[in-house]
């Protein structure tokens, strides 16, 4: 698909998201574009993580769960997706790192295996480029058997980045992947993300306005309804959207008059 | 507005320095009771087992260990073949629990939730269940043995043998091991099971590869709970596996454990003295295989989870 130049990953039409009989999000209508790094902002309850967990359908988890509208990748509709071949395509880091209570390369190693991938070199060379990938190869090429928790916060969220690559997904989701962390840490993992835009697909989910600016090429402001229902305000390129916003509640919520 | 703000501050101020000193003595106070019920449950254990070992030493020799019972009134022989029965016991009746027990519980935790989304029978059934466990785990021993005695050894004709009591045995110990298994997979953080499956696992993958692995302490815990429980069962056994001093050469043998053999030298013998020698066979035995999980798990945990030991 193509519009205004820019090619579209995800297509998102009509967007109606319900637990139970509380509906999180009303109506969202908005294009991903490809290989390019697209941040969610909004209030806090705006459901801009329920949006984000409906791209690899992580809100199936979840009991009671309804969706209406579509949501297509390539023109295919998620929905009727296989999950598990959804979820190889569409890559998620979470806000708080969490590798698995295994080795450094059985960490970044289990995505490929769970795959069914099993030759041996195969896997030691997609470790290695996942973990160069993630900027981290460098401080634990020497301790691969390490245990993955017994890294600092800031390499644990840069692993858990390796361990996604690994997958080799289109798209990759990162829900507050920074807000758990360091100033430090922060930048690289903004850096990086920045490096990884060139191949990849990213919908970050930000609370940090600064990292919105700094690290996004195109901005979605979600905002919350009077019933609680989440609703984009405005999305467009992340420059026009923090200088000079269409809507006046986009304008308040950068400038820091609510949220 | 500001006025009240500081007086409220004022007041709680120096509510704290008048009460520093009382709070202080009646945590003093508290922090002693509990030194004392700690200090006083740790003697009464350590007596017992000091008593236990130190009047069994006295028969504890050689000959004790390896030459088999003789029967009789006055207890004649040593302990020899009480130690491998209660091994074989333990071992089948593991065999025969942990497969059940574990599957049992992967069951209640994984899966059921999804089951009972769809249907209102199976909602009831898993319901059911989980009272059913509940009650099983707080049924005395002697009841399962009368049962096992009814079904296993007459009904199904399997006589007075190790099978026997292992079925029995099994029965007793599967609600342990599905409620300590349980408790281990939810302890597992849900962080695990999104993040294997955001990487395209499928659920069996995830149980398999993330949260058995990371639930194992607690499985194996349960585990040892549960040997712990067939080498202390008396009463179980007594109706299951007869009580014969014999080696026993296959499951159908019927057989004496560690701890039947003390009842039956307490109660039906004068060699009390052999009893108090097989207790402290029996504590040693206990304390070894504390020892070793202990020393397993540790080792576990700092390979897993990043630890040092």
């Amino acid at each position: 698909m193509n519009q205004n130049g820019k090619e579209i990953k995800i297509n998102v039409k009509d967007f109606n998201f319900y637990y139970g009989k509380f509906q999180a999000l009303r109506d969202i209508n908005m294009d991903i574009p490809k290989n390019k790094i697209t941040s969610i902002i909004g209030p806090s309850g705006c459901g801009k993580s329920t949006f984000l967990r409906s791209f690899n359908r992580m809100n199936d988890l979840i009991p009671n769960v309804n969706v209406k509208g579509e949501v297509t990748m390539e023109s295919e509709n998620i929905f009727e997706m296989d999950v598990v071949a959804l979820r190889q395509r569409v890559g998620m880091v979470f806000q708080r790192p969490n590798p698995f209570p295994k080795s450094i390369f059985d960490n970044v190693a289990y995505g490929p295996r769970a795959a069914g991938l099993r030759d041996k070199t195969v896997v030691e060379e997609l470790v290695e480029r996942s973990l160069k990938q993630a900027a981290i190869w460098d401080e634990v090429k020497d301790d691969l058997n390490k245990s993955g928790l017994a890294l600092s916060g800031g390499q644990q969220q840069r692993l858990c980045i390796a361990r996604a690559l690994a997958v080799e997904p289109e798209v990759i989701l990162m829900d507050e992947p920074a807000s758990a962390l360091d100033p430090i840490s922060t930048l690289r993992i903004e850096e990086l993300i920045r490096i990884l835009a060139e191949n990849y697909t990213i919908v970050i989910v930000t609370h940090n306005m600064q990292q919105a600016a700094r690290a996004s090429d195109y901005s979605a402001f979600f905002n919350m309804a009077e019933d609680r229902a989440g609703y984009l305000v405005e999305f467009g390129e992340t420059v026009k959207i923090f200088t000079n916003p269409t809507n006046q509640l986009t304008e308040d919520y950068i400038t820091g008059r609510f949220g | 507005m500001s006025a009240n703000i500081t007086t409220v501050n004022r007041s709680i101020a120096s509510l704290q320095n008048n009460n520093m000193s009382t709070r202080k003595i009646i945590q003093k106070i508290a922090f002693g009771i509990m030194w004392i019920f700690a200090a006083l449950a740790i003697a009464m254990l350590l007596w017992i087992i000091i008593y236990v070992l130190i009047n069994g030493a006295q028969v504890i020799n050689l000959e004790f260990l390896t030459t088999r019972p003789r029967g009789g009134v006055s207890g004649e022989g040593g302990m020899s073949t009480t130690i491998p029965t209660t091994l074989y016991l333990v071992v089948s009746t593991l065999a025969l629990a942990a497969p059940l027990g574990i599957g049992a519980a992967i069951y209640l935790v994984e899966y059921a939730g999804e089951v009972e989304k769809e249907s209102r029978a199976a909602r009831i059934l898993i319901r059911v269940a989980r009272t059913g466990i509940e009650i099983l785990a707080g049924v005395p021993s002697i009841i399962f043995g009368l049962f096992g005695f009814t079904l296993f050894v007459s009904i199904m004709k399997l006589g007075f043998s190790l099978l026997s009591g292992g079925l029995a045995a099994a029965c007793l110990i599967l609600p342990v091991i599905i409620r300590t298994t349980e408790e281990a997979l939810l302890s597992v953080p849900m962080s695990y099971r999104e993040g294997s499956l955001a990487l395209g696992a499928n659920k069996w993958q995830t149980i398999t590869s993330v949260i058995l692995p990371a639930a194992s302490p607690g499985i194996v815990t349960g585990i040892v709970l549960s040997v712990g429980r067939i080498i202390a069962e008396t009463a179980i056994f007594w109706v299951t596996i007869g009580g014969s001093y014999r080696m026993p050469e296959n499951l159908a043998s019927a057989g004496r454990t560690m701890s039947l053999h003390v009842f039956m030298l307490a109660t039906e013998t004068r060699a009390f003295d052999k009893a108090m020698g097989t207790s402290a066979i029996l504590i040693i035995v206990i304390v070894l295989l504390n020892l070793v999980i202990n020393f397993i798990s540790s080792r576990f945990e700092a390979k897993f989870m990043g630890k040092k030991v």
